[in-house]
């Protein structure tokens, strides 16, 4: 049981984007109000950006803005600098997620013109009726 | 000595896509002009591209000076070159019909529709390209973010369907993202060739089988392989005509593309067929169950689009369980039928939407007298069923033969799939000849229907691509012995 818990502590970070993630995935498959599910895609999203993040942060580590010339003659701990490359991804990855929202939020106004409601249950009704 | 030619082939759409969006605002012709000549330039460099990579071998570019594995790098294999000259084709033909439905359902709003089915089309360019596990991401947010407004410009429920493409669309890009978050922390490295060449040591380990998995179920569901297939019919079904013409074709081929080159440039075959005992029939199998689903689904649709939606997802079937029977003849089977199967949902696409262009809706039941109304089109229509059911003087026989020789030859436990291969067809048939059936048996005749009925052909914009496609699926079929042999054997990745 400690050990379980030791394993839990340890990598908590990888837990969290776990359960963040699971959150995202709930809402996006069961909630039934359209927003709702936009919602839960950006947990699951920002889950794992967080997850990317976390995997470049080192104890202790200081920002990756070098000297040039120390990082020519090689004098550059590399466990000194945090690993900057999965935070550039996530730069573009946010990029990505924004104009996701962005589209489906001008998705849903239209929809929401269409039908008057963002509960799918009650378009799906409308559609039924018509 | 590298030249700047396969950057030009997804440049020349992207640039054109902001050039239309201003010069349209202006002069409507400009649109048709800007992007037709973007097209035409990018397949005359692919075909470059092609007949360069087919004489000298792959071409590795590298973007901006950026050596890799520290930048981007492009890898055009003999595989993506084919996928390139068939992304290219398949749009250039598709753009004429779009066009002229464009005008006819988003009157005034062209220049915008188009500068979005530009950037579509330079995405699909970059994922044949590319060889950056990361970019491919983001040429695949590219493709689909475009997609789900190409969608939404439809009517009625479109937005509805569009939605829910948003939401699955982006679970499967993000389980990608995922599997490549995985990969990178294994091996520090992003790029293709360099994780594949870091990677063997680490084969046992639970975190590669678990990446490889995230990696699988992101193309599968971007696919729409059946299980993962619900946002599919809906989508294709109810975009304007003019963007089913292009998505249909292109979007699930691609991803299949993907998934070869994620086992076969990231992984090894090695890895992904024997590694794990049991997966490789497992996904095979389900690969026969989609076929049949799917099939079946097909059979109780009463409108024309929504049918030929099941069918692609019955067509992805084929495909995925050709790759996973993992030998060269199922292989060349699978590689062909992306070809094959991209030139037939496009004929019957373009068939369709000259359809609804005419009709105003593609039901099944407004098709009476048809082909009386529209000899030609309902004639390429039938040389694009008869591909899809697998007559033989057409594409779709060759390369289903390889498929289902692949099978054989992979042992008993494949005649699932080959069974399921053969009662589709045969579902193919039966769906094809009730739509020929109500065509051309029906109506017109009594009470002097002809007269009311005058022959009303779609415009030259949408009839002469959907004849070509159609003169395309009987050109391939009688050329598929030296085609096989001089394309698709030395486009059959590396390790078979």
């Amino acid at each position: 049981m400690e050990s379980m818990l030791g394993v839990v502590v340890a990598k908590y970070n990888y837990w969290l984007y776990v359960v963040l993630m699971m959150i995202g995935f709930y809402a996006m498959i069961g909630k039934r109000n359209l927003v709702k599910k936009l919602l839960g895609m950006n947990i699951f999203q920002t889950a794992i950006i967080l997850f990317f993040v976390s995997m470049g942060a080192k104890r202790g580590g200081g920002i990756p803005i070098l000297d040039k010339e120390a990082a020519l003659a090689g004098a550059v701990k590399v466990a000194e600098v945090v690993n900057p490359l999965p935070h550039v991804l996530m730069l573009t990855a946010i990029v990505v997620s924004v104009s996701v929202t962005g589209v489906a939020l001008a998705v849903l106004q239209r929809i929401y013109k269409e039908y008057g409601t963002l509960e799918e249950d009650e378009i799906l009704d409308k559609i039924g009726r018509s | 000595m590298t030249s700047n030619l396969p950057l030009y082939v997804l440049a020349a759409p992207l640039l054109a896509a902001f050039v239309v969006n201003l010069a349209g605002r202006v002069w409507r012709g400009s649109v048709a002009v800007l992007s037709l000549g973007a097209l035409l330039f990018s397949t005359i460099s692919a075909l470059l591209v092609l007949q360069q990579v087919l004489a000298h071998g792959t071409i590795r570019y590298t973007v901006g000076g950026w050596r890799a594995p520290w930048g981007i790098e492009l890898v055009i294999d003999p595989l993506s070159a084919l996928m390139l000259v068939l992304i290219a084709v398949v749009a250039l033909l598709a753009t004429f019909s779009a066009l002229a439905s464009a005008r006819q359902e988003l009157p005034g709003r062209e220049h915008l529709f188009f500068t979005l089915y530009l950037i579509l089309i330079s995405g699909l360019f970059g994922l044949a390209v590319t060889g950056d596990a990361f970019n491919l991401y983001v040429m695949l947010e590219i493709t689909s973010i475009t997609t789900y407004c190409l969608i939404a410009m439809g009517k009625g429920r479109a937005p509805l369907a569009s939605f829910n493409y948003v939401i699955m669309g982006t679970i499967g890009a993000c389980f990608y993202l995922l599997g490549v978050g995985y990969l990178y922390m294994l091996t520090g490295s992003l790029n293709m060739a360099d994780i594949q060449s870091i990677l063997p040591g680490m084969y046992g380990s639970i975190s590669v089988a678990t990446a490889f998995a995230f990696l699988m179920v992101g193309v599968w569901i971007k696919m729409a392989f059946l299980p993962l297939h619900g946002w599919l019919p809906n989508a294709y079904s109810l975009a304007p005509s003019s963007t089913s013409v292009l998505i249909a074709p292109l979007m699930t081929k691609i991803s299949v593309f993907l998934m070869i080159r994620i086992i076969f440039s990231i992984f090894s075959p090695d890895y992904a067929f024997f590694q794990h005992v049991g997966v490789q029939h497992l996904i095979v199998w389900a690969a026969a169950l989609a076929i049949l689903i799917a099939s079946g689904l097909a059979l109780a649709q009463t409108d024309l689009k929504r049918m030929l939606s099941y069918i692609i997802v019955a067509e992805v079937g084929y495909m995925v369980g050709g790759v996973w029977l993992a030998n060269t003849a199922a292989m060349t089977g699978a590689i062909l039928h992306i070809v094959n199967d991209a030139l037939m949902t496009l004929c019957l696409f373009l068939a369709a939407s000259a359809i609804v262009y005419r009709l105003g809706d593609s039901k099944l039941a407004s098709m009476q007298g048809l082909y009386r109304r529209m000899p030609l089109t309902m004639a390429a229509f039938t040389i694009g069923a008869f591909s899809m059911i697998g007559v033989p003087p057409t594409a779709g026989f060759f390369s289903k033969w390889y498929l289902i020789l692949g099978g054989i030859e992979a042992g008993p436990w494949a005649w699932v799939y080959v069974a399921a291969l053969l009662i589709s067809s045969l579902v193919n048939a039966i769906l094809f000849f009730r739509i020929i059936e109500i065509a051309y048996f029906q109506g017109g005749g009594e009470h002097g229907h002809g007269a009311a009925m005058p022959r009303q052909e779609a415009c030259a914009w949408q009839l002469s691509p959907l004849l070509l496609s159609a003169v395309a699926l009987l050109a391939i079929g009688l050329a598929a012995g030296p085609l096989v042999e001089h394309l698709i054997i030395p486009a059959l990745p590396a390790g078979f």
